[in-house]
Parts: structure tokens; sequence; C-alpha cells
């Protein structure tokens, strides 16, 4: 484990392999939820929450449960299971603390269950840190970095859309564009400006 | 093979377990107190979600009504009956309920309208409109297509032979969505805007608003409190009006101020309510002091929707 390998996971997570922006997964919050900068904080928080939960409980349980029976194949039910788990709770714990970011976050916080990138995160680390000849205690330490980044890249990705949306309501959009269609396509913007940062080299 | 499959099951089944014995220890620590009152006032409302109350569906007015914030009277759809239950529920008095229809004031059906044009196309006022006007002589008469229809939550609307809406006096829930609905911008003579003109360019000829344009400037004071849009403001966005530091507290804006935007205590600087400003900038003429400048072209939408939730 060194360093500058941490530092790469950290910024190829969050700007260079962004999940929403770069792999395309979990757009459904990514439009749903960025009508406005508070809800997206609050869903990007859960998300992290979520990210990085399932990254530990899941490196646990493909090391300790999958790989001794030798059922790795059943890895995708299995980290279902986990996300799934996760969220139920999350969602227990927000609507106990705080009432009106359970309000706010409404449908799409059961959502999350359901959001590709939790489950693609945890198929990501398998894939880059688990299945590879890396000690142990690095592969844990990575994946977990990882998801934490990911998830953060995931809320850095809502937040700047939510900012955007915030400020395209005062905007004189054609009628026919108005709502999800111009969202759409900033999306795609973002993703385009995201490729920029494909060429970055890290250590 | 077997042993493969019961590896796998076994695996699957015991981790569920454990996750499931985790939700069930979680669910108990972090419990939610729910009152149980507000479900049975749920049960008590017409369910229709129409937000006639201006709470957030049914749901949000009977949280409300729990917390005391409403009255039991504040459903316009439930009428009287509705209120009397909550009231027996939540305790306290019921209120009077003034009930309020929906009525279409056009009578000029088929048989006594002059139709100026032959309109053949989709089954809808909205695109009726768009084409070429309203079909009838009278461009505020109702176009009869039943736009308004599409849009109740109770079915209360019904068409005759003679191409009117009728709206059923009992079924009406004054929820407004029809108002909201019917796309024919007629001037209802209700007089606001009669009232709000700061410079009297409006007055009233035969039950309908005529503005005087000798007199008109350009404020847009009508187009804001005009309920059903019959004034339209051509200027597509209107600065904010922002207080200085030279304001002496003369109060001279907040006298002229036609949508009570302004506040502040004589001799102390006043204040802009953005929300409410609609950018006239009837205050900026009249301060002695130079105190008020305009900023910005944004939000007059938004201002507009403000103004009229005031009134």
């Amino acid at each position: 484990m060194d360093l500058g390998q941490l530092f790469a996971i950290i910024i190829g997570a969050i700007f260079v392999s962004n999940f929403v922006l770069m792999r395309f997964l979990g757009l459904c919050p990514f439009v749903g939820v960025s009508k406005d900068s508070d809800s997206a904080l609050g869903m990007g928080m859960a998300v992290i929450f979520v990210m990085t939960m399932a990254s530990l409980v899941t490196w646990f349980v493909y090391n300790y449960i999958l790989v001794p029976l030798e059922i790795t194949y059943l890895r995708t039910i299995a980290f279902i299971l986990v996300i799934a788990t996760l969220v139920q709770f999350v969602e227990m714990v927000i609507e106990k603390t705080s009432p009106a970011l359970h309000k706010s976050l409404g449908i799409y916080l059961p959502l999350i269950t359901t959001n590709c990138a939790v489950l693609g995160v945890a198929v990501v680390n398998v894939d880059s840190f688990m299945v590879t000849d890396l000690p142990r205690n690095a592969s844990f330490i990575y994946t977990v970095v990882h998801g934490l980044s990911a998830g953060i890249g995931f809320t850095l990705a809502l937040i700047l859309m939510a900012a955007i949306r915030e400020r395209l309501d005062l905007v004189d959009i054609p009628k026919s564009m108005r709502g999800i269609a111009i969202t759409f396509i900033v999306a795609g913007l973002m993703a385009i400006a995201f490729q920029g940062f494909s060429g970055l080299k890290i250590g | 093979m077997q042993s493969v499959v019961a590896k796998s099951m076994i695996a699957l089944t015991s981790m569920a377990a454990v996750f499931g014995a985790v939700l069930a220890f979680a669910s108990r620590i972090f419990a939610v107190h729910r009152d149980p009152r507000v479900e049975h006032v749920l049960d008590l409302l017409p369910g229709a979600n129409c937000g006639a109350c201006g709470f957030p569906g049914c749901q949000g007015l009977a949280e409300a009504m729990v917390k005391g914030e409403a009255l039991p009277n504040a459903c316009p759809p439930g009428g009287a009956e509705t209120a009397a239950a909550i009231a027996e529920l939540l305790g306290g008095d019921a209120g009077d309920v003034v009930p309020r229809i929906a009525v279409v004031h056009c009578k000029g059906g088929l048989s006594n309208s002059v139709q100026r044009l032959d309109y053949e196309g989709i089954e809808d006022c909205r695109a009726a409109l768009l084409v070429g006007g309203n079909p009838k002589a009278c461009i505020f008469g109702c176009l009869g297509f039943g736009t308004c229809k599409a849009v109740f939550p109770f079915d209360a609307v019904e068409l005759d032979e003679e191409g009117l809406v009728h709206i059923d006096r009992v079924k009406c829930t004054r929820c407004g969505n029809c108002v909201v609905a019917c796309p024919v911008n007629a001037c209802i003579a209700c007089q606001l805007c009669v009232k709000k003109c700061p410079s009297d360019a409006i007055y009233m000829d035969d039950n309908l608003a005529v503005i005087d344009y000798s007199k008109c400037t350009n404020c847009g004071v009508c187009a804001a409190v005009c309920p059903t849009n019959a004034i339209v403001d051509e200027i597509p966005a209107r600065p904010k009006a922002v207080i200085g530091g030279k304001c002496e507290g003369v109060g001279k804006c907040k006298e002229v101020c036609p949508v009570k935007a302004i506040e502040g205590e004589p001799g102390e600087r006043h204040e802009i309510i953005r929300e409410k400003c609609i950018g006239c900038g009837l205050c900026m003429e009249a301060c002695p002091t130079k105190a008020v400048n305009m900023v910005g072209a944004l939000g007059h939408q938004r201002a507009k929707v403000g103004a009229l939730e005031q009134d």
C-alpha cells in the first residue's frame, strides 16, 4: 500500500471515472433529486454513507464468506442483500434524526437500494482490489477509500447539477426545452467536461 | 452438485437472517412515534389531493390540522360535513364553511352565438385558441371543448348540446383546478386591477377592464394582481427594488408600494421584501432621498405569484 496509489484511487473515483458522469451509473437520483441543492446535498451524504458502508461490508462478505465457501459467483445477489439492508438502516436513522431531510429525499432514499452506482462500486471493488494479489490490509483500505471517493464523486456531480438547475430556473428557456429536457442536455455537457479528466496522469 | 446448491442456499439464507435481525433491532431503536390522529383525519378528508387548502396534499393538511396549524374547516372540497367530523375528532369548533362554487358565466351557446371561424382540429380549448383564437365572435366566450373537464378530480363538469360547460353545484369541490385550466384569459370583472392601479388608468366598461394608455405607467401591477391572467405584461422580466444606505425612513415608498412589499418604521431604514416586489419602480420615483434602486431583471414570474398569494 502506498499513498500515491491511494491518491490515484481518490482522484480516479471522483473525477476520472466519476460514477455518474463517466460510468453513467445512478442516473435516476442524478436527475430526480437535483432540483435544489439542499436535498442534493442530503442525498449525496446518504449515498456517500451507503457507498462507504457497502464497500466495507461487501469486503468482509466477499473475503470471509464468499471466497472460503467458493461461491464468489453469487457476489451480485449477496451484494444486493447487503446494500438493501444498509439502505433500510440509513432510512430508519434519517427518519429518526432528520424528518425534514427524510421528507425531501422522499422516494429516492429507498431508491438507493436499486441505485446501480452502489452495486457498481461494490463490483468494481471486487474486480480491482480483491481478485488481485494485493495484501489483505491494502485491499481493505483501498476498497473503503474507493467507496468513499465514489460517493464524493456522486455528490459532486449531484450538487453541480443542482446548482446549474437552480440557475436554469431563472433563465428564459424555450418552453419545449424546460424541465427534464434541458436537464438531460446539461448532463451530457457535464459528461463531456468530465471527459477532460480522462487525460489526467497520476503517479 | 448437490453440495454447491446447499452451500449457496445456506450461505445466502444465513446472511439474510443476520441482516434481518439487525434491521429488526434497528427498527426498535430508531422507531418514530407517529400521531395516530393524522391517519384518522386523513381518512375523513376526501383524499383527492387537490391542493385547494394550500397544503401539500391531504397528508399535509391532516398533519397541519393535528398540530393545530389549520382549522378543521380548511378543506374546501370537504365542506361542512367533513369539517364537523374532524372537529369532533380533534376537539374544537368546526367554524363556518362558506361554499364557493365554480361557475361558467358564458351563456353564448351554439344557437345564440356567432361563429367567427369553423374550427376543425383537436377537441381541446387550448389547441383551438392557439390556432386562430376563440372560434366564437366573442373572444371571451366559453369554447366548450371541455379542457376543464379533464382536470376535475370529482367529475363535476358536463357539456350540454349547446356546447357550453355546466358545473354540477353539488359535485363541485371548490378546488379551483378548472379556473387554472381554462385557457380563456377573460376578464371576470373582479376589479382588482382597478383598485390596485396606482395611476387610476383602469376603468370598467361593460364589465370589462379597460386600460387608459395615456395614464398607464407600465408598472405591471394590474398584470400581477389579475387572477385570470387577462392582462398581459409585455415586459419579459422586471427588476427588484433595493433600498440603499441613503434611506432616511421617510416612508413615501411604503405608501406608494402597490403590493405592500416595503417594511420599516418611520425614521429608520426601510427594507424591501424581495418575494413580494414586482419591480414596478413606483418606490424609486417616490423616494425623496433617491435611496431606492432597481436591480436585476430576473424572477418577475416568482414575484407575480407572491403578489397573488397576498390577495
